[in-house]
């Protein structure tokens, strides 16, 4: 009976064809959406993430997330590096800067000062030039997308791109000369301003004059350290905060989760999704059992059972689930390669794929089940009612 | 004599919001193996709730119909099902042949209902359709045939598992008069012979004369059983 099954289905291609694009649009929304609310969210700790080589953060008892500087005095570093278990601790600072452009105008800059000697938390990738660079004095190292855009120069022609920096060009920090020695790749963060590295020591004499500049200290463990024994060790030691790396992207994504009203704005469009998604299939699914009734009536008064017409009905459902949920998934894949180059935030892990699929089986089940509670309530004798 | 049904005092009440409507209303009724009884009389005599009752896809609310000496209102569901997929076999007035499939599909359904392999049931339901004279339209869909050529599927799919019982609700209403004909020729030169009973509900008083008995019915009585020596026709 299944071959009957699926002439009937694909019989109706009006009917047919809105069910699968139902099923494809809340697929694509179930999808995309979500991908799009991860990729936000994955760069809110993306600098933890490029910062890859320590295995410990230590911070300011008072700080929520990667972003929320509170300064620490240098005198912790000596501390954090005195405490056993620790391999090595390094300074890191990280500060919001305003960047003095060609044009004259400013622009707000992340500027991230790596210890001096080993230059550790440098850029993940460079593309031009070498970390080693910043040694020479007055250097600086952009990011790709900061120096192509933000900090770009000028346009000969009005209206034009702004032309990117390149190695040799010159900025003006907080009226000190920095000199472009590299260009870096660095993944785009939640702010998505431009990313400058530098040593800790210049980027101390970029900041505005303060008491305490040290953002972080990056902690390396000894080989074979328990970790989660060494944060508290240094917690009971400093009264500092320490975090793994997760816990520290822990701690920014939750921050973010709570305190901002992102995750209820994409929920909403999911949630939106799912709905206007099932209202369609479900609706059409079952005009589309509706307007074949008579037919279901003359199988059962065949002598088909309901258990079949059961099993007719799901194949159909799973069928154009199937079908509406691979064109979906389809369409989401195709649209973040398409993006993949632009400022949009895109990540779409394989459990997205599981979420929508589970979205989309709720909506094929609750369309087949309101379906085959009509074929099983049908009595057959409907068959002689003209 | 073999009895092909037999319903005694058949009662049968619909509920409709509240008020009850007595459709059959103490039917006696038997039909001979082997003969074409047709049911008449006006629009809500209860012609098609008793071909529904008689073809066991209707319960009756009291008194006993048998079919080949079993009674269908005390089988269990599924055997019910399994008794009507081997022994009736339907034509509509409708003809209510599944628009997307062609002729011989739409002709192997009920044999594919009794178990049989798509492909056998295919090439049993074209040997079919060449006996109803369709055998070069196998392929086509529903709605490529005329209503006749349709009318002539619907007859093969409610022969080609060579059931004991053909009820047929209002065949020629939607023809017009030759074609009708035609397909109760058909009716009376295929689907009957001696093991195969034939029960039509009509009001189409050119056919009457196929039948081998007639029942008159009239606000849910039988009023007279006639046989067609005796018939005359009316209108």
């Amino acid at each position: 009976m299944n071959h009957i099954a699926l002439k009937m289905l694909m019989g109706d291609t009006g009917k047919y064809i809105g069910i699968v694009m139902g099923l494809t649009f809340a697929s694509l929304i179930m999808t995309q959406q979500p991908a799009i609310f991860l990729g936000i969210m994955s760069r809110t700790y993306s600098f933890v993430t490029d910062v890859g080589l320590p295995d410990i953060w230590v911070i300011d008892p008072k700080v929520q997330f990667v972003d929320d500087i509170k300064p620490m005095q240098d005198t912790e570093l000596y501390r954090v590096r005195g405490i056993s278990g620790v391999e090595w601790a390094m300074p890191m600072y990280k500060g919001l800067l305003k960047a003095r452009l060609l044009d004259g105008t400013f622009q707000t800059c992340n500027v991230v000062g790596l210890d001096d000697a080993t230059l550790i938390g440098g850029p993940p990738v460079m593309l031009e030039g070498k970390l080693d660079d910043l040694r020479r004095s007055d250097s600086v190292i952009v990011d790709i997308d900061g120096a192509s855009e933000k900090l770009g120069k000028p346009s000969l022609i009005p209206g034009g791109k702004p032309v990117p920096l390149k190695i040799g060009d010159n900025l003006e920090l907080n009226d000190r000369r920095a000199i472009v020695v590299g260009i870096a790749k660095v993944t785009r963060t939640f702010q998505s301003q431009p990313v400058i590295y530098t040593t800790y020591s210049r980027a101390k004499s970029y900041a505005p004059k303060e008491r305490k500049l040290l953002s972080f200290v990056l902690v390396k463990a000894k080989k074979g350290q328990d970790l989660v024994e060494l944060t508290r060790s240094i917690r009971e030691s400093t009264g500092l905060a320490a975090y793994t790396q997760a816990d520290f992207k822990t701690l920014t994504y939750e921050y973010f989760m709570h305190n901002t009203g992102i995750p209820i704005n994409f929920g909403t469009s999911v949630l939106l999704g799912f709905i206007v998604g099932a209202a369609i299939a479900g609706q059409t699914f079952y005009n589309f059992t509706l307007g074949n009734i008579m037919q279901f009536g003359v199988l059962k008064a065949m002598g088909t059972s309901n258990w079949i017409l059961l099993r007719m009905i799901l194949l159909q459902a799973v069928l154009v689930g199937s079908i509406g949920y691979g064109l979906g998934v389809g369409l989401t894949a195709l649209f973040g390669f398409a993006m993949r180059h632009t400022i949009l935030a895109f990540k779409f892990p394989w459990q997205l794929l599981l979420f929508s699929g589970a979205g989309i089986s709720l909506i094929c089940a609750f369309a087949a089940i309101i379906s085959i509670l009509k074929v099983i309530r049908l009595e057959p004798a409907i068959v002689f009612k003209g | 004599m073999n009895l092909a049904v037999r319903c005694q005092n058949v009662v049968k009440v619909y509920d409709t919001g509240g008020q009850k409507v007595t459709a059959l209303n103490d039917i006696n009724l038997d039909i001979i193996a082997g003969q074409l009884m047709m049911l008449v009389g006006p629009s809500g005599c209860g012609k098609t709730t008793l071909i529904s009752v008689i073809a066991g896809i209707l319960d009756q609310d009291e008194g006993l119909c048998e079919l080949f000496g079993e009674n269908l209102l005390t089988m269990r569901s599924k055997d019910k099902l399994n008794f009507r997929a081997k022994n009736i076999g339907f034509v509509f007035q409708a003809f209510n042949l599944l628009p997307s499939l062609n002729a011989a599909e739409n002709v192997s359904v009920p044999l594919i209902i009794n178990g049989m392999k798509r492909a056998e049931a295919e090439r049993k339901a074209i040997t079919l359709l060449e006996q109803v004279g369709l055998g070069a339209r196998w392929k086509s869909l529903p709605s490529q045939l005329s209503g006749g050529q349709q009318q002539r599927v619907a007859i093969a799919r409610a022969l080609v598992h060579n059931p004991r019982l053909i009820v047929c609700d209002e065949p020629t209403s939607a023809l017009d008069h030759e074609t009708g004909r035609n397909v109760m020729k058909l009716l009376k030169d295929v689907a009957l012979h001696k093991d195969r009973t034939l029960v039509i509900v009509t009001h189409d008083a050119r056919i009457f004369d196929f039948a081998d008995r007639i029942a008159e019915m009239d606000d849910g009585h039988i009023v007279e059983v006639k046989g067609n020596a005796r018939l005359k026709v009316k209108g």
